[in-house]
């Protein structure tokens, strides 16, 4: 039933954000031009697309961002049952956090968080 | 369930109008600030403003350049925006004034901040545009890895509070104490990886206008851009509200527990909402104060600084928490 709240309230918003869309289109007739529908840049003519190789360092942030995350997520049910699982849990955890330090160590060492440009 | 869509239609508008209302607010505190008086000629003090700048928005003729990815150009600004007011509904505004109560709402409201940065990549690589897509992997790269740091800062509190739901969290800051003594750090970190996740100055490379014009939203005429515009306020009041629910102690404050029934809720909405609003002013501050961040800066921070500090809070309250 809470749940159901929050369906509710994601339809009421996406129309009201649909609602808010549509109502710019609507109220403004559009007169198009050549340079009007280009893309915003320098002025000049635009030579190719914007869709062009970009630097690989942030695939690698997005490599270790997954690692970290998911870390996270794997921190979140020991955390909410700390009392329950104790010494046990804590012990636990500490090789967990420590096996991932060591990953961390070997990224930075290789230069993964040093972004340039 | 008429009542409950009262309710939700309430809190829709509610947040909406604040955060119309908070572009007002930061510019008269900027305008204060530089010594210059801000928005002044709509309405007395400008309070008019915002209804002016929909206005102006509305009648902005609204058009999709020749070369953008059309579906996801029209659909990007609606994944921003909807995740940024539906966490709201999960948030404890008050003593038993909320629209859902869930079990694990803390992980919702993460969860939704998460799928905010979709819209993004959607509006950078759709405009295909260079400024614009430039300005998306930036605003990605920052957004992913500052919400590291932002998971890791709440852990501690899981830790202490044993509870993934917000409403929980207050009522043992009510009982207890506020969570910002006891975490503190776990406070700082929160409160710095909240302003580069909203990319907000000094953190807002994203839209660094003397180089990236309007940043990831430039091709983005009329509407478009307002519902961007309204989903990184709207984040920016988000932030501050679960900052003040979290650590801050929510609606509680001195003399709550004297008081019952509806007292009880308004005078916990007025705390919950002061405290917000003392948030939102130090954002605004923020902006005023400090230069822009230099890129490899701001990237190898969170690296190098921020995620080591949230391991070291956890460990750190954790052993306490066992010895204790």
């Amino acid at each position: 039933m809470e749940y159901g709240y929050i369906l509710l309230t994601f339809l009421i918003v996406l129309a009201l954000g649909a609602t808010l869309l549509a109502i710019g289109a609507l109220v403004r007739p559009s007169v198009h031009s050549k340079f009007k529908l280009s893309a915003y840049e320098s002025g000049m003519p635009i030579l190719d697309d914007a869709h062009v190789s970009f630097n690989a360092r942030y695939y690698l942030i997005a490599v270790m961002f997954v690692i970290f995350d998911i870390e996270t997520i794997f921190l979140i049910p020991w955390a909410v049952h700390f009392d329950v699982l104790g010494l046990f849990g804590l012990i636990e955890i500490f090789i967990f956090i420590t096996i991932l330090i060591i990953g961390y160590f070997y990224a930075y060492r290789k230069g993964t968080f040093v972004i340039k440009g | 369930m008429f009542l409950v869509l009262v309710q939700i239609i309430t809190m829709i508008l509610t947040v909406v109008m604040a955060v119309a209302y908070m572009t007002w607010m930061e510019r008269k505190i900027i305008g204060a600030i530089q010594n210059r008086y801000g928005v002044k000629h709509t309405g007395p003090f400008g309070l008019l403003q915002p209804f002016a700048d929909v206005l102006k928005l509305i009648t902005k003729e609204s058009f999709s350049p020749d070369q953008v990815n059309k579906p996801l150009f029209k659909v990007a600004p609606l994944i921003v925006f909807v995740p940024a007011i539906l966490s709201f509904s999960v948030i404890p505004f008050s003593y038993g004034l909320w629209v859902s109560d869930i079990s694990v709402s803390l992980l919702f409201v993460l969860a939704m901040g998460s799928l905010g940065t979709y819209g993004i990549v959607f509006a950078g690589w759709s405009s295909n545009s260079k400024y614009p897509m430039i300005s998306s992997l930036r605003s990605t790269a920052q957004m992913i890895s500052y919400e590291v740091p932002l998971f890791l800062s709440l852990i501690g509190v899981i830790i202490l509070t044993g509870s993934l739901s917000l409403k929980e969290i207050v009522e043992y800051q009510n009982e207890h104490m506020w969570l910002v003594f006891p975490q503190i750090l776990g406070f700082l970190l929160f409160a710095v990886s909240a302003v580069a996740e909203t990319n907000r100055a000094p953190f807002d490379l994203a839209e660094a206008e003397t180089e990236l014009v309007g940043g990831f939203f430039t091709e983005y005429p009329s509407m478009g851009f307002a519902l961007f515009f309204l989903a990184e306020y709207a984040s920016m009041f988000l932030m501050s509200a679960v900052a003040v629910t979290v650590f801050l102690g929510g609606w509680s404050g001195p003399f709550i527990n004297h008081f019952d029934g509806s007292a009880k809720v308004v005078i916990g909405l007025m705390y919950f909402v002061i405290k917000v609003y003392v948030l939102m002013f130090i954002f605004v501050w923020l902006r005023a104060t400090f230069p822009r961040l230099r890129y490899d800066q701001l990237m190898s921070f969170a690296w190098l600084y921020l995620i080591p500090l949230g391991l070291f809070n956890i460990i750190l309250t954790a052993v306490l928490a066992y010895i204790f």
